[in-house]
Protein backbone atom coordinates (compact mmCIF):
# COMPACT_ATOMS: atom_id res chain seq x y z
CA UNK A 1 0.00 0.00 0.00
CA UNK A 2 2.85 2.41 0.74
CA UNK A 3 4.32 1.79 -2.73
CA UNK A 4 1.06 2.78 -4.31
CA UNK A 5 0.69 5.84 -2.15
CA UNK A 6 4.20 6.90 -2.92
CA UNK A 7 3.52 6.60 -6.64
CA UNK A 8 0.25 8.43 -6.28
CA UNK A 9 1.70 11.26 -4.22
CA UNK A 10 3.34 12.64 -7.37
CA UNK A 11 0.58 14.95 -8.58
CA UNK A 12 -0.93 13.47 -11.72
CA UNK A 13 -2.93 16.50 -12.77
CA UNK A 14 -0.57 17.72 -15.50
CA UNK A 15 -1.49 17.27 -19.11
CA UNK A 16 -0.20 13.76 -19.91
CA UNK A 17 1.05 14.69 -23.36
CA UNK A 18 2.96 17.60 -21.88
CA UNK A 19 4.94 15.69 -19.37
CA UNK A 20 6.61 13.56 -22.00
CA UNK A 21 7.93 16.68 -23.68
CA UNK A 22 10.39 18.19 -21.27
CA UNK A 23 11.55 20.87 -23.69
CA UNK A 24 9.02 23.32 -22.29
CA UNK A 25 10.12 24.82 -19.04
CA UNK A 26 6.85 24.36 -17.17
CA UNK A 27 6.82 20.64 -17.60
CA UNK A 28 10.54 20.44 -16.84
CA UNK A 29 9.87 21.98 -13.48
CA UNK A 30 6.93 19.69 -12.91
CA UNK A 31 8.77 16.53 -13.86
CA UNK A 32 11.57 17.36 -11.52
CA UNK A 33 9.02 17.54 -8.81
CA UNK A 34 7.45 14.21 -9.84
CA UNK A 35 10.41 12.00 -10.31
CA UNK A 36 12.84 12.94 -7.66
CA UNK A 37 10.85 11.88 -4.68
CA UNK A 38 13.96 11.06 -2.75
CA UNK A 39 15.38 14.52 -3.12
CA UNK A 40 12.68 16.83 -1.88
CA UNK A 41 14.79 19.88 -2.36
CA UNK A 42 11.82 22.17 -2.84
CA UNK A 43 10.24 21.70 0.55
CA UNK A 44 13.23 21.82 2.87
CA UNK A 45 14.77 24.91 1.27
CA UNK A 46 11.54 26.82 1.70
CA UNK A 47 11.40 25.61 5.28
CA UNK A 48 14.91 26.86 5.74
CA UNK A 49 13.93 30.33 4.56
CA UNK A 50 11.18 30.32 7.14
CA UNK A 51 13.57 28.91 9.72
CA UNK A 52 16.16 31.59 9.14
CA UNK A 53 13.55 34.18 9.93
CA UNK A 54 12.90 32.60 13.30
CA UNK A 55 15.98 33.47 15.22
CA UNK A 56 15.34 31.16 18.11
CA UNK A 57 15.83 28.09 15.90
CA UNK A 58 18.81 29.15 13.84
CA UNK A 59 20.57 31.62 16.01
CA UNK A 60 23.91 30.58 14.59
CA UNK A 61 24.38 32.17 11.15
CA UNK A 62 27.23 29.78 10.43
CA UNK A 63 24.92 26.77 10.61
CA UNK A 64 22.54 28.59 8.32
CA UNK A 65 25.24 29.32 5.77
CA UNK A 66 26.49 25.75 6.00
CA UNK A 67 23.03 24.43 5.27
CA UNK A 68 22.63 26.69 2.25
CA UNK A 69 25.99 25.54 0.95
CA UNK A 70 25.11 21.92 1.52
CA UNK A 71 21.84 22.23 -0.31
CA UNK A 72 23.49 23.89 -3.30
CA UNK A 73 26.10 21.12 -3.37
CA UNK A 74 23.37 18.51 -3.33
CA UNK A 75 21.61 20.26 -6.19
CA UNK A 76 24.80 20.22 -8.22
CA UNK A 77 25.27 16.55 -7.46
CA UNK A 78 21.73 15.78 -8.52
CA UNK A 79 22.19 17.63 -11.82
CA UNK A 80 25.42 15.80 -12.50
CA UNK A 81 23.84 12.41 -11.81
CA UNK A 82 20.93 13.22 -14.12
CA UNK A 83 23.29 14.23 -16.88
CA UNK A 84 25.37 11.08 -16.57
CA UNK A 85 22.36 8.78 -16.49
CA UNK A 86 20.79 10.41 -19.50
CA UNK A 87 23.89 9.49 -21.47
CA UNK A 88 23.10 5.80 -21.11
CA UNK A 89 19.36 5.61 -21.31
CA UNK A 90 16.76 8.11 -22.28
CA UNK A 91 15.17 9.25 -19.04
CA UNK A 92 12.09 10.45 -20.92
CA UNK A 93 11.38 6.98 -22.21
CA UNK A 94 11.79 5.63 -18.70
CA UNK A 95 9.39 8.21 -17.28
CA UNK A 96 6.75 7.05 -19.74
CA UNK A 97 6.81 3.59 -18.20
CA UNK A 98 6.28 4.79 -14.68
CA UNK A 99 3.30 7.01 -15.38
CA UNK A 100 0.74 4.78 -13.75
CA UNK A 101 -2.11 5.23 -11.36
CA UNK A 102 -4.03 2.96 -9.05
CA UNK A 103 -6.84 2.21 -11.47
CA UNK A 104 -4.38 1.09 -14.13
CA UNK A 105 -2.46 -1.10 -11.71
CA UNK A 106 -5.60 -2.85 -10.48
CA UNK A 107 -6.93 -3.44 -13.98
CA UNK A 108 -3.59 -4.69 -15.22
CA UNK A 109 -3.21 -7.13 -12.34
CA UNK A 110 -6.66 -8.48 -13.06
CA UNK A 111 -5.80 -8.88 -16.73
CA UNK A 112 -2.59 -10.68 -15.84
CA UNK A 113 -4.40 -13.17 -13.69
CA UNK A 114 -7.52 -13.57 -15.80
CA UNK A 115 -6.95 -12.43 -19.37
CA UNK A 116 -9.71 -14.45 -20.97
CA UNK A 117 -12.42 -11.80 -20.81
CA UNK A 118 -10.35 -8.85 -22.01
CA UNK A 119 -11.57 -7.86 -25.43
CA UNK A 120 -9.43 -5.16 -26.93
CA UNK A 121 -5.68 -5.73 -26.91
CA UNK A 122 -4.55 -2.90 -29.18
CA UNK A 123 -2.20 -0.28 -27.82
CA UNK A 124 -3.74 3.07 -28.62
CA UNK A 125 -1.64 5.88 -30.01
CA UNK A 126 -1.91 9.63 -29.72
CA UNK A 127 -0.34 11.43 -32.67
CA UNK A 128 2.30 8.76 -33.28
CA UNK A 129 3.40 8.36 -29.70
CA UNK A 130 2.01 5.56 -27.60
CA UNK A 131 -0.36 6.58 -24.87
CA UNK A 132 0.84 6.51 -21.32
CA UNK A 133 -0.28 3.64 -19.13
CA UNK A 134 -2.58 6.03 -17.29
CA UNK A 135 -4.79 6.30 -20.32
CA UNK A 136 -4.42 2.94 -21.99
CA UNK A 137 -4.65 -0.28 -20.08
CA UNK A 138 -2.84 -2.24 -22.79
CA UNK A 139 0.35 -0.20 -22.61
CA UNK A 140 3.28 -1.93 -20.90
CA UNK A 141 4.67 -0.32 -17.79
CA UNK A 142 7.67 -0.91 -15.60
CA UNK A 143 6.07 -0.15 -12.27
CA UNK A 144 4.33 -3.51 -11.86
CA UNK A 145 7.39 -5.58 -12.84
CA UNK A 146 9.67 -3.63 -10.50
CA UNK A 147 7.35 -3.92 -7.54
CA UNK A 148 6.61 -7.56 -8.33
CA UNK A 149 10.33 -8.33 -8.49
CA UNK A 150 10.98 -6.77 -5.09
CA UNK A 151 7.95 -8.49 -3.61
CA UNK A 152 9.12 -11.79 -5.03
CA UNK A 153 12.51 -11.42 -3.36
CA UNK A 154 10.92 -10.60 -0.02
CA UNK A 155 8.51 -13.49 -0.38
CA UNK A 156 11.36 -15.85 -1.23
CA UNK A 157 13.13 -14.76 1.91
CA UNK A 158 10.01 -15.37 3.92
CA UNK A 159 9.43 -18.80 2.39
CA UNK A 160 12.98 -19.83 3.11
CA UNK A 161 12.64 -18.52 6.63
CA UNK A 162 9.57 -20.66 7.17
CA UNK A 163 11.59 -23.68 6.14
CA UNK A 164 14.44 -22.55 8.39
CA UNK A 165 16.82 -22.27 5.46
CA UNK A 166 17.22 -18.53 5.57
CA UNK A 167 20.44 -16.56 5.64
CA UNK A 168 21.05 -13.06 4.27
CA UNK A 169 23.26 -14.31 1.42
CA UNK A 170 20.42 -16.41 0.09
CA UNK A 171 18.37 -13.27 -0.47
CA UNK A 172 21.09 -11.70 -2.60
CA UNK A 173 21.58 -14.95 -4.49
CA UNK A 174 17.88 -15.23 -5.25
CA UNK A 175 17.73 -11.62 -6.40
CA UNK A 176 20.70 -11.92 -8.72
CA UNK A 177 19.48 -15.25 -10.14
CA UNK A 178 16.11 -13.74 -11.04
CA UNK A 179 17.79 -10.65 -12.50
CA UNK A 180 20.14 -12.78 -14.60
CA UNK A 181 17.23 -14.77 -16.00
CA UNK A 182 15.48 -11.55 -17.00
CA UNK A 183 18.62 -10.30 -18.73
CA UNK A 184 19.06 -13.60 -20.57
CA UNK A 185 15.46 -13.62 -21.72
CA UNK A 186 15.57 -10.02 -22.92
CA UNK A 187 18.84 -10.64 -24.79
CA UNK A 188 17.47 -13.76 -26.49
CA UNK A 189 14.33 -11.88 -27.50
CA UNK A 190 16.35 -8.98 -28.88
CA UNK A 191 18.63 -11.34 -30.80
CA UNK A 192 15.75 -13.24 -32.34
CA UNK A 193 13.90 -10.05 -33.26
CA UNK A 194 17.06 -8.73 -34.92
CA UNK A 195 17.78 -11.92 -36.82
CA UNK A 196 14.31 -12.11 -38.26
CA UNK A 197 14.34 -8.40 -39.19
CA UNK A 198 11.12 -7.73 -37.41
CA UNK A 199 10.72 -3.97 -37.52
CA UNK A 200 8.37 -3.70 -34.62
CA UNK A 201 8.29 -0.88 -32.15
CA UNK A 202 9.22 -3.09 -29.24
CA UNK A 203 11.98 -1.28 -27.45
CA UNK A 204 14.25 -2.80 -24.83
CA UNK A 205 12.14 -1.39 -22.03
CA UNK A 206 9.02 -2.95 -23.53
CA UNK A 207 10.70 -6.33 -23.51
CA UNK A 208 11.86 -5.83 -19.94
CA UNK A 209 8.28 -4.96 -19.02
CA UNK A 210 6.82 -8.04 -20.68
CA UNK A 211 9.46 -10.24 -19.08
CA UNK A 212 8.74 -8.73 -15.70
CA UNK A 213 5.05 -9.50 -15.77
CA UNK A 214 5.78 -13.13 -14.93
CA UNK A 215 6.75 -12.10 -11.41
CA UNK A 216 3.12 -11.41 -10.63
CA UNK A 217 2.33 -15.01 -11.49
CA UNK A 218 5.30 -16.17 -9.46
CA UNK A 219 4.14 -14.29 -6.38
CA UNK A 220 0.66 -15.77 -6.68
CA UNK A 221 2.12 -19.26 -7.11
CA UNK A 222 4.44 -19.01 -4.14
CA UNK A 223 1.68 -17.63 -1.94
CA UNK A 224 -0.63 -20.48 -2.83
CA UNK A 225 2.17 -22.93 -2.28
CA UNK A 226 2.83 -21.54 1.16
CA UNK A 227 -0.80 -21.42 2.17
CA UNK A 228 -2.13 -24.62 0.69
CA UNK A 229 0.88 -26.93 0.48
CA UNK A 230 2.23 -28.54 -2.63
CA UNK A 231 -1.19 -29.30 -4.16
CA UNK A 232 -2.07 -25.64 -4.04
CA UNK A 233 1.33 -24.86 -5.51
CA UNK A 234 0.76 -26.98 -8.59
CA UNK A 235 -2.79 -25.74 -9.10
CA UNK A 236 -1.64 -22.12 -8.85
CA UNK A 237 1.30 -22.87 -11.14
CA UNK A 238 -1.01 -24.29 -13.80
CA UNK A 239 -3.44 -21.38 -13.48
CA UNK A 240 -0.88 -18.60 -13.64
CA UNK A 241 1.05 -20.35 -16.45
CA UNK A 242 -2.05 -20.54 -18.64
CA UNK A 243 -3.05 -16.98 -17.86
CA UNK A 244 0.46 -15.66 -18.50
CA UNK A 245 0.87 -17.61 -21.75
CA UNK A 246 -2.44 -16.26 -23.02
CA UNK A 247 -1.49 -12.73 -22.00
CA UNK A 248 1.93 -12.85 -23.68
CA UNK A 249 0.64 -14.37 -26.91
CA UNK A 250 -2.19 -11.85 -27.20
CA UNK A 251 0.03 -8.87 -26.35
CA UNK A 252 2.97 -9.75 -28.57
CA UNK A 253 0.87 -10.95 -31.45
CA UNK A 254 -0.10 -7.39 -32.24
CA UNK A 255 3.47 -6.20 -32.25
CA UNK A 256 5.38 -9.01 -33.93
CA UNK A 257 3.07 -10.70 -36.38
CA UNK A 258 2.06 -8.66 -39.39
CA UNK A 259 -1.44 -7.37 -39.20
CA UNK A 260 -3.82 -8.58 -41.85
CA UNK A 261 -5.05 -5.26 -43.09
CA UNK A 262 -1.78 -3.30 -43.10
CA UNK A 263 0.65 -3.34 -45.97
CA UNK A 264 3.41 -5.93 -45.96
CA UNK A 265 6.20 -3.40 -45.53
CA UNK A 266 5.16 -2.78 -41.97
CA UNK A 267 6.93 -5.55 -40.15
CA UNK A 268 9.52 -6.91 -42.54
CA UNK A 269 9.08 -9.93 -44.67
CA UNK A 270 10.41 -12.89 -42.79
CA UNK A 271 8.34 -16.00 -42.98
CA UNK A 272 5.34 -15.53 -40.74
CA UNK A 273 5.65 -18.92 -39.15
CA UNK A 274 9.04 -17.98 -37.72
CA UNK A 275 7.46 -15.06 -35.96
CA UNK A 276 4.76 -17.35 -34.67
CA UNK A 277 7.49 -19.57 -33.31
CA UNK A 278 9.06 -16.64 -31.51
CA UNK A 279 5.79 -15.67 -29.86
CA UNK A 280 4.98 -19.22 -28.86
CA UNK A 281 8.51 -19.86 -27.63
CA UNK A 282 8.36 -16.76 -25.44
CA UNK A 283 5.05 -17.90 -24.05
CA UNK A 284 6.25 -21.45 -23.37
CA UNK A 285 9.38 -20.16 -21.67
CA UNK A 286 7.36 -18.41 -18.98
CA UNK A 287 5.99 -21.46 -17.13
CA UNK A 288 9.39 -23.13 -17.30
CA UNK A 289 11.09 -20.22 -15.65
CA UNK A 290 8.28 -19.80 -13.12
CA UNK A 291 8.70 -23.42 -12.10
CA UNK A 292 12.47 -23.11 -12.02
CA UNK A 293 12.54 -20.06 -9.83
CA UNK A 294 9.85 -21.08 -7.36
CA UNK A 295 10.04 -24.82 -6.90
CA UNK A 296 12.92 -24.63 -4.45
CA UNK A 297 10.87 -22.31 -2.27
CA UNK A 298 7.94 -24.64 -1.84
CA UNK A 299 9.32 -27.98 -0.86
CA UNK B 1 21.17 -23.24 -10.96
CA UNK B 2 22.09 -20.26 -8.86
CA UNK B 3 23.46 -17.55 -11.10
CA UNK B 4 25.33 -14.53 -10.01
CA UNK B 5 25.86 -11.39 -12.03
CA UNK B 6 29.52 -12.26 -12.21
CA UNK B 7 28.86 -15.58 -13.91
CA UNK B 8 26.65 -13.80 -16.42
CA UNK B 9 29.42 -11.33 -17.23
CA UNK B 10 31.86 -14.22 -17.55
CA UNK B 11 29.58 -16.11 -19.92
CA UNK B 12 28.97 -12.99 -22.01
CA UNK B 13 32.67 -12.26 -22.35
CA UNK B 14 33.44 -15.85 -23.32
CA UNK B 15 30.71 -15.89 -25.94
CA UNK B 16 31.80 -12.59 -27.46
CA UNK B 17 35.38 -13.81 -27.48
CA UNK B 18 34.30 -16.99 -29.27
CA UNK B 19 32.63 -14.97 -31.98
CA UNK B 20 35.57 -12.60 -32.29
CA UNK B 21 38.18 -15.31 -32.91
CA UNK B 22 36.45 -16.85 -35.90
CA UNK B 23 38.97 -16.59 -38.68
CA UNK B 24 37.83 -15.10 -41.93
CA UNK B 25 39.93 -17.00 -44.45
CA UNK B 26 40.41 -20.32 -42.80
CA UNK B 27 36.95 -20.93 -41.53
CA UNK B 28 34.15 -18.60 -42.50
CA UNK B 29 34.83 -18.59 -46.21
CA UNK B 30 35.11 -22.37 -46.22
CA UNK B 31 31.62 -22.84 -44.89
CA UNK B 32 30.16 -20.08 -47.01
CA UNK B 33 29.80 -17.46 -44.28
CA UNK B 34 32.43 -15.01 -45.47
CA UNK B 35 31.89 -11.29 -45.83
CA UNK B 36 31.99 -11.42 -49.61
CA UNK B 37 29.14 -13.90 -49.69
CA UNK B 38 26.69 -11.84 -47.71
CA UNK B 39 25.69 -9.27 -50.28
CA UNK B 40 22.71 -11.10 -51.58
CA UNK B 41 19.50 -9.72 -52.91
CA UNK B 42 18.58 -6.14 -52.28
CA UNK B 43 15.32 -4.90 -50.96
CA UNK B 44 13.84 -5.84 -47.66
CA UNK B 45 14.65 -9.49 -47.59
CA UNK B 46 17.93 -10.13 -45.80
CA UNK B 47 17.11 -13.54 -44.40
CA UNK B 48 18.46 -15.15 -41.28
CA UNK B 49 21.81 -16.30 -42.65
CA UNK B 50 22.74 -12.88 -44.00
CA UNK B 51 21.73 -11.22 -40.73
CA UNK B 52 23.80 -13.72 -38.78
CA UNK B 53 26.81 -13.13 -41.01
CA UNK B 54 26.42 -9.39 -40.58
CA UNK B 55 26.21 -9.82 -36.85
CA UNK B 56 29.37 -11.94 -36.73
CA UNK B 57 31.21 -9.46 -38.92
CA UNK B 58 30.19 -6.49 -36.80
CA UNK B 59 31.16 -8.24 -33.56
CA UNK B 60 34.54 -9.08 -35.04
CA UNK B 61 35.03 -5.51 -36.27
CA UNK B 62 34.16 -3.98 -32.93
CA UNK B 63 36.23 -6.42 -30.92
CA UNK B 64 39.30 -6.29 -33.09
CA UNK B 65 39.39 -2.56 -33.71
CA UNK B 66 41.59 -2.79 -36.79
CA UNK B 67 41.07 -1.92 -40.42
CA UNK B 68 40.20 -4.88 -42.55
CA UNK B 69 43.15 -5.95 -44.68
CA UNK B 70 42.34 -6.75 -48.24
CA UNK B 71 42.21 -10.54 -48.25
CA UNK B 72 41.27 -13.06 -50.91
Amino acid sequence: INWQQKARAAPPQADPVLFEDTSSSASAMNTQGYYTPGYNMGAPSSDMQGGAGMDNLFADPMANAAMMYGSSLANQGKDMVNKEISRFMSVNKLKYFFAVDTRYVLKKLMILMFPYTHQDWEVRYHRDTPLTPRQDVNAPDLYIPTMAFITYILLAGMALGIQKRFSPEVLGLCASTALVWIIIEVLVMLLSLYLLTVHSDLSTFDLIAYSGYKYVGMIFTVLCGLLFGSDGYFVALAWSSCALMFFIVRSLKMKILPSISADSMGTGSAKPQLRLYITVATAVFQPIIIYWLTSHLVR
Amino acid sequence: MAFTLYSLIQAAILCVNAVAVLHEERFLSKIGWGVDQSIGGFGDEPGIKVQLMNLIRSVRTVMRGEVKRSTV
